[in-house]
């Protein structure tokens, strides 16, 4: 690891003045991206300013029918919260499905999105469940958030706060996951609320997205057979060593189907 | 340099360590505890698992001067005098262990495998230890030696 200035945040605004004032910052929430990234000498910032104080980004509420999730707030937190499991159980299933027991124990929703990892389990929750982004200075709808393969609409500096889940009537995950990382090949959360239907898939592709095919598909009739012969075409997806674009495109449809719960695809 | 002072199996250390100093750094290099292994450089095989405020972490992954104040049990901090921990005497009688590289991490993943799940299935014992890799034994015999352990560290906290 190269060397750099260890900084401790008191508050949220400190965190910030002191990121401003470093010739190249980076914040460390629960550090299980940022860690391994420094121990590789991928990255070579100036200064680290750890939120590892931050107690007022930590916890889960309910507020005017929505789930405030703090940004420091852990995926293991996420997954045991009563809260959670009782009003959107597909997303403490899946915050149980991220990384294992020790990496759950460290990592937190804030860290995940700022990250963007195009492999990351919480992005299609945030992006099928319309979640609202609180950063230190604005509030961003999940649809502009997630702007590309580890990019975001976040600006140089800005701190996430918390993520605001509006509860749905219905909602489910279900992931392929890479045998040996257990990141998601894909993921798919599917979101039913008053409004209609709304998919999103992790993995398969650069960057988080929707599938407006499925979605109003799903909105006439919530049923997986409804999507059964929708074929996703590949252009554009992920082909690497674990999976080609073409076997990605099938997962799409397969994960999708799963999370709302067919059970007859083994 | 930052000194920091944590609570280390029970006894207050301190030490002065740099900003880029792991954790799992300062507890071989600094304190001689040498129980906590380093298996590799991506964060992948659990081997320096450790406790951290109750919770199994990995200490390869996370900075020493964040655990500041912090209250830290290793490998070294499980038994009583010459009692083993449950969880350390069902590895030893499951022979839950081959080369023995990977058993401190694995022993203390267990420790918090059970303390959130107290009576696992052998279902979830094989995936709450997907953290944890093991070269020799194909782990058959350490999920055996936790499910063992599960039922003695009921009975002993009853």
């Amino acid at each position: 690891m190269y060397e750099f200035e260890y900084q401790r945040a008191a508050s949220a605004d400190d965190a910030v003045t002191k990121h401003k004032r470093a010739e190249d910052a980076r914040f460390l929430a629960g550090g299980m991206t940022l860690i391994p990234v420094l121990k590789q000498r991928l990255d070579h910032p100036t200064d680290v300013v750890d939120l590892g104080d931050l107690d007022d980004m930590r916890g889960i509420s309910e507020e005017n029918n929505k789930i405030i999730i703090g940004a420091m707030t852990t995926h293991h937190s996420v997954n045991s919260s009563e809260l959670v499991t009782n009003k959107i159980p597909a997303l403490a299933y899946l915050a149980g499905t991220i990384g294992d027991q020790m990496v759950r124990n460290r990592g937190t929703i804030g860290g995940s999105l700022a990250n963007s990892d195009p492999a990351a389990s919480y992005p299609c929750a945030i992006l099928a469940l319309n979640a609202i982004i609180k950063t230190n200075i604005r509030e961003i709808p999940a649809d502009e958030f997630f702007t590309g393969m580890f990019d975001t609409a976040l600006t140089e500096g800005e701190l996430i706060l918390s993520v605001a889940f509006p509860i749905p009537e219905e909602a489910g995950y279900n992931h392929f996951p890479n045998p040996a990382s257990r990141y998601p090949i894909v993921g798919s959360f599917v979101a039913k609320t008053a409004d209609g239907v709304q998919v999103a898939i992790t993995g398969a592709g650069p960057c988080v997205f929707r599938v407006t095919a499925f979605e109003n598909a799903l909105t006439k009739n919530y049923n997986p057979e409804a999507i059964l012969e929708i074929k996703i075409p590949d252009e554009g997806l992920a082909s690497d060593i674990h999976a080609s674009a073409e076997y990605r495109a099938h997962l799409v449809n397969v994960m999708t189907r799963r999370a709302i719960g067919d059970s007859k695809i083994e | 340099m930052p000194t920091i002072k944590m609570t280390v199996n029970g006894e207050e250390v301190s030490g002065e360590v740099e900003g880029r100093t792991l954790l799992v750094q300062f507890i071989r290099e600094h304190l001689g505890l040498t129980g906590t292994h380093i298996g590799c450089d991506t964060s992948q095989c659990g081997a320096c698992t450790i406790h951290v405020n109750g919770r199994a972490v990995k200490s390869c992954s996370l900075l020493a001067a964040h655990v500041d104040g912090g209250d830290v049990q290793t490998i070294e901090g499980l038994a009583d005098g010459d009692k083993l921990h449950p969880m350390q005497e069902a590895f030893r009688q499951h022979h839950a262990l081959q080369c023995g590289f990977c058993t401190p991490g694995m022993v203390m993943s267990a420790i918090g495998i059970i303390n959130d799940n107290p009576d696992p299935t052998e279902k979830e014992i094989r995936e709450a230890l997907e953290g944890n890799i093991c070269r020799c034994t194909g782990y058959h015999n350490i999920v055996k030696a936790i499910g063992a352990a599960a039922k003695e560290m009921e009975q002993e906290f009853k």
